[in-house]
């Protein structure tokens, strides 16, 4: 079964348009990696799905549901997004108990202190963080919180926005592992966007590379770690990596 | 006392209820820590307890009149005088402070909520619901506000509920102007998109996690307004349409004390300096909130 399906899809923004005609299938139960430099329109196809940039053209379908342009409450249960930076995604006024009990409370479903407890648990943060603010807490736990709030309503789907990438290597090793820990234990749908390859090989099973709005070449991770990706651009984009990792390393 | 504070600075408390009084507790803290925040403070507490117990503190009725003491300077028996119809002054300043803070109390609790919300949504929709009303806010604002709470109390009619429905219909528009300057900072951050994408609906959004954002700016904003509103309603009274005669509100005794002001200065300074004193208090109050409750600070404790 195709969990996420895109068919011709063209995002704009006011006036200005992102994508052109991107198609992609994402089986459930895989983990899709959407890479490409800045500005290549991975993060807004991500957008575009969660229902954050309603102006769109094409299709749209989520679990086989044809999907709106605005965002619905059957929909928030069926797909969750994990954003990029943990200091900008968690609200600063309110306990990490409110921030998770929030989506149980829109959905009106009770028992909402042993779920967030179970949630915290499995995110792997301790119980003494719970009634705790957000800047109590350090950019890896942060993650974690902006993690279970996602799992809250339990989803099918996790959409992740580089969610690795506004933290320390370290700790971002963490964060891959439970990524990882997660899905295995709960059967998730990944489809994460970065422009890190090895977070790719190491966390996705299929990946597609995008350029200026379109997708230049749809390839299994076997490939990019074999490095016998097709098309040019993707080549290019692995060298840099290469290049890039050696330098950092 | 050391378990109380330990349990309210307690870096893991163990329920909502003890991660708020401790955070209420840390903002009392930096407070304290700052002494025109602390000398603000006393003057309001200094003013609430005056109007509680206006009865117990004055010495004499406020509107007794007795012609054989006009005009008499400050003495042992009339502490700040007494004016014209020979009504002791400290009472009356005393009786004032009740009249005084009702209409700070009432324009804050009307003209606040209102700015808030229709900032709020204003910002947080955009478009033509930000157009049409931040249009209304600045038609309101680009009146003098005294002079458009003296229009409105010219038409509704002298007294101190309307000068209070005036008031606040003049202050409005700048909460409103800076409720909305500070949701469009954060409509568009990740948090908000988290709730959008929950579920929640624009009420919700609005509600329990924009206006919780813009509440310390009010607060601050509409402390040092206070000043501004006691002037304000001074000024109604001193033309004469605020509060009516008998009742002893500061900016009306001032203008009976105007016609005496060389021989007996005491009648209008007396209520001038109380007018004064509590200006001051709410604006160090206010200066000392804004040091402990601006959001870029918070963010750094």
């Amino acid at each position: 079964m195709t969990a996420i399906s895109l068919k011709n899809l063209d995002i704009s923004y006011g006036h200005t348009q992102i994508t052109h005609g991107v198609t992609l299938d994402i089986a459930a139960g895989a983990s899709f990696a959407l890479v490409g430099e800045s500005g290549s329109g991975k993060s807004t196809v991500l957008k575009a799905i969660a229902g954050l940039a309603p102006q769109w053209k094409g299709d749209i379908a989520v679990n086989g549901k044809p999907r709106s342009h605005g965002i619905d409450r059957g929909f928030s249960k069926m797909c969750q997004m994990v954003f990029q930076d943990p200091y900008g995604s968690l609200h600063p006024r309110k306990t990490i108990d409110t921030t998770l009990s929030e989506p149980l409370d829109i959905h009106g479903i009770g028992n909402q202190g042993k779920r967030v407890e179970e949630t915290m648990a499995a995110v792997g943060l301790d119980r003494r963080f719970r009634f705790r603010f957000p800047h109590q807490l350090s950019g890896g736990q942060r993650q974690r919180v902006a993690i279970a709030r996602a799992l809250m309503l339990e989803p099918r789907i996790l959409l992740l926005d580089e969610p690795t990438s506004a933290l320390d290597v370290s700790v971002q090793a963490e964060i891959l592992n439970l990524l990882k820990r997660l899905r295995r234990e709960q059967g998730l749908t990944y489809l994460m966007v970065t422009h890190n390859l090895p977070v790719v090989s190491f966390l996705c099973d299929r990946l597609a590379v995008m350029r200026g709005g379109r997708i230049v070449e749809v390839a299994d991770v076997a490939q990019l770690k074999a490095g016998t990706l097709v098309d040019p651009y993707s080549r290019e984009l692995l060298a840099a990596n290469k290049g890039h990792a050696l330098e950092s390393a | 006392m050391a378990n109380v504070t330990d349990w309210l600075l307690d870096d893991s408390p163990a329920s909502r209820m003890q991660a708020r009084l401790g955070r209420t507790y840390r903002i009392v803290l930096a407070l304290a820590k700052n002494p025109l925040a602390v000398v603000g403070a006393i003057i309001v507490a200094l003013l609430i307890v005056t109007a509680l117990a206006a009865p117990l503190i004055a010495t004499a009725d406020p509107i007794a009149q007795n012609l054989s003491q006009r005009l008499l300077p400050p003495s042992a028996d009339h502490w700040m005088g007494t004016d014209e119809l020979g009504r002791d002054i400290w009472s009356r300043v005393v009786f004032g402070s009740r009249i005084t803070l009702t209409i700070v109390l009432l324009v804050a609790v009307i003209a606040a909520p209102v700015g808030l919300v229709v900032g709020a949504v204003a910002g947080y929709f955009g478009g033509w619901t930000d157009r049409i009303l931040m249009g209304i806010t600045d038609i309101f604002l680009s009146m003098p506000k005294l002079i458009l709470a003296l229009a409105f109390v010219a038409a509704l009619g002298p007294g101190i509920q309307n000068a209070i429905i005036a008031i606040a219909i003049a202050a409005w528009p700048s909460y409103a102007r800076i409720a909305r300057a500070e949701t469009l900072t954060f409509r568009n951050s990740e948090f908000i998109a988290a709730v959008q994408l929950q579920g929640a609906s624009a009420t919700r959004v609005i509600g329990r996690h924009i206006l919780p954002l813009c509440t310390s700016s009010m607060i601050i904003r509409v402390t040092l307004d206070m000043a501004g509103i006691i002037l304000t309603a001074a000024g109604l009274g001193f033309i004469g349409l605020g509060a009516q005669p008998p009742l002893p509100e500061w900016g009306a005794m001032i203008s009976r004390g105007r016609t005496f002001i060389v021989d007996q200065w005491w009648v209008a300074t007396m209520p001038g300096f109380a007018i004064i004193l509590v200006s001051l208090g709410f604006c160090f109050l206010g200066d000392g909130l804004r040091d402990v409750l601006d959001p870029k600070q918070g963010e750094k404790q």
